[in-house]
């Protein structure tokens, strides 16, 4: 790990104002020690933030309301997520390992950095970590890499299971700096790579994540989150389907669908959207629905697999909804 | 251990002391070691910060390097070697302790960023001589083979039960998920935290 300075913001304001251009913000610290140890990331100072009062967790009129300093496992089991919003809530419980969740935040789980074995090694080429310096990637070993939104510069996906229940559900993170807040749609929020992919997000140096909103969305109670990976708990995604149905009767009246591990952002999917609406919930109708799902799918030697494997998520998403109240 | 006296030759004293020679030999000779990181100028001010970490009830004022995690500062400098340190990239749960209550991973925690918070080890839960029922669970379902993970073990299996989730065999696999035991002891493990959590 290289040398940093080290201090404590006791207010928002602080925090801005100690922030610089070669600074990181620290939290839970799950990402950001991690990818110091591995020397991917070498801030000048870290400025701890974990003691800010951005921990709320509330519901109101205009949705949602998560501070950025929310526990991964305080939110998964809150009362008002698990009735209102099952798929954030199971998405959090399918992540990591139940000492990572009492440690990592909201806002750090959004902003997480790849989980590419090429990125955190310092040893090899990464245009995301060292800007032009080639994908390992694309030539090496891909079988847990992206189909969708890739670039012949990046190939890496985006890791966070939160974040597709949070782009199904239309949420938005909540931006502060000195000049004050903004909302950026959490799907706009993040960039494909394209030839820049040490780029990800909108967030601009020294801009704090303070929270996240999910609008209002009573049907959300009829929500999932299924994930398909090599081994049952503490692993990413090959695939996963955050789903959300407004069922009338047997009819889809509405329907939210967001895929993780294919695309090198969280991956709406509003073709499917469109072909489930007015029709019926059912085993036939689902699986014409998913059959362009990931037309625009570009894999690579080691991960043919994900098209199909997408395709059948969706289906499994949908179909365990069909059975519930 | 009760027969040990000042002139006896620890274990870990010695290691550490033949390390220390081994490395000095190493510079003697001159050769740089494989792998050695380029030194960088550090930025100013990047020197030691205080922290007062208040360890299984005890509090212990100390200079740390930013960069020094709890798990680091615990072996290191409180010889609080009970928490083992396995990947130190936060994948294996060896180095569990509880901060506050909640089980977390010391190899991921700055200590600088845990002043004045209770943070328990694994040598903080046994009462005097006798060994918290979690910790006599693991003797008696021999929930172990050599023992490296155990200590981690042992903090989630504790913290496993105040959460609640010893509902089934396959709740407490899905919760205990976060420490991996390399030979594989989990049979023992699940029933370990069956007897030490009561049920």
């Amino acid at each position: 790990m290289r040398p940093f300075t080290y201090a404590s913001a006791s207010t928002v304001e602080e925090a801005l104002a100690g922030a610089g251009a070669d600074s990181a913000y620290l939290a839970g610290g799950t990402t950001l020690v991690d990818l110091m140890k591995l020397e991917v990331m070498s801030p000048a100072a870290v400025l701890n933030i974990d003691t800010l009062p951005l921990r709320d967790i509330r519901h109101d009129h205009t949705g949602l309301h998560v501070g950025a300093l929310a526990r991964m496992s305080d939110v998964a089991a809150h009362r008002l997520v698990t009735a209102r919003y099952p798929v954030i809530s199971q998405a959090l419980l399918h992540s990591a390992s139940p000492q990572l969740r009492n440690m990592a935040s909201i806002g750090g789980n959004v902003l997480q950095r790849t989980r590419c074995g090429y990125f955190r090694d310092p040893a090899t080429a990464c245009n995301k970590r060292t800007p032009g310096s080639g994908c390992a990637a694309i030539t090496g070993y891909n079988r847990a890499h992206a189909v969708l939104g890739t670039s012949e510069s990046c190939v890496a996906t985006h890791p966070s299971d939160l974040a597709v229940a949070l782009v199904a559900l239309d949420a938005s993170v909540l931006l502060r700096d000195r000049a004050g807040e903004r909302a950026v749609r959490l799907a706009d929020f993040y960039l494909l790579p394209g030839d820049t992919p040490h780029l990800e997000n909108r967030l601009r140096p020294g801009e704090l994540l303070a929270g996240v909103t999910v609008p209002p969305l009573s049907w959300a109670r009829r929500s999932t989150y299924v994930k398909v990976r090599d081994r049952r708990p503490y692993e990413f995604a090959l695939t996963s389907v955050a789903a959300a149905v407004d069922l009338r009767g047997d009819t889809i009246a509405d329907v939210r669908l967001a895929a993780g591990g294919v695309g090198t952002k969280p991956w709406r999917l509003p073709a499917v959207e469109d072909a489930l609406r007015s029709r019926p919930l059912r085993a036939d109708t689902v699986k014409a629905a998913v059959t362009h799902a990931a037309d625009d799918a570009t894999p690579l030697s080691h991960n043919g697999f994900k098209p199909e494997l997408l395709r059948r998520t969706i289906v499994r998403a949908l179909l365990t909804l069909a059975g519930r109240p | 251990m009760e027969d040990s006296t000042e002139s006896e030759v620890s274990r870990r004293g010695f290691l550490a002391r033949s390390a220390a020679v081994s490395a000095a030999v190493t510079v003697a000779g001159g050769a740089v070691p494989a792998g050695a990181t380029t030194p960088v100028a550090a930025p100013p001010g990047a020197g030691p910060v205080e922290v007062t970490l208040r360890v299984n009830g005890g509090t212990h004022r100390l200079r740390v390097d930013p960069r020094a995690t709890l798990l680091d500062t615990l072996r290191e400098r409180l010889e609080l070697t009970g928490t083992k340190k396995g990947c130190d990239r936060g994948q294996c749960g060896a180095c569990t302790v509880h901060v506050d209550g909640r089980r977390v991973l010391s190899c991921l925690t700055l200590a600088a960023s845990v002043p004045n918070r209770p943070v328990t080890t694994i040598e903080g839960l046994a009462d005097g001589d006798r060994p918290h029922p979690m910790q006599q669970a693991f003797v008696d379902c021999d929930a172990l083979q050599c023992g490296f993970c155990t200590p981690g073990q042992v903090m989630s299996a504790v913290a496993v039960v105040r959460e609640g989730h010893t509902g089934s065999d396959e709740e407490i696999r899905e919760f205990m998920s976060g420490n991996l035991c390399r030979c594989a002891a989990y049979p023992t493990i699940v029933a370990a935290v069956k007897q030490g959590g009561g049920r």
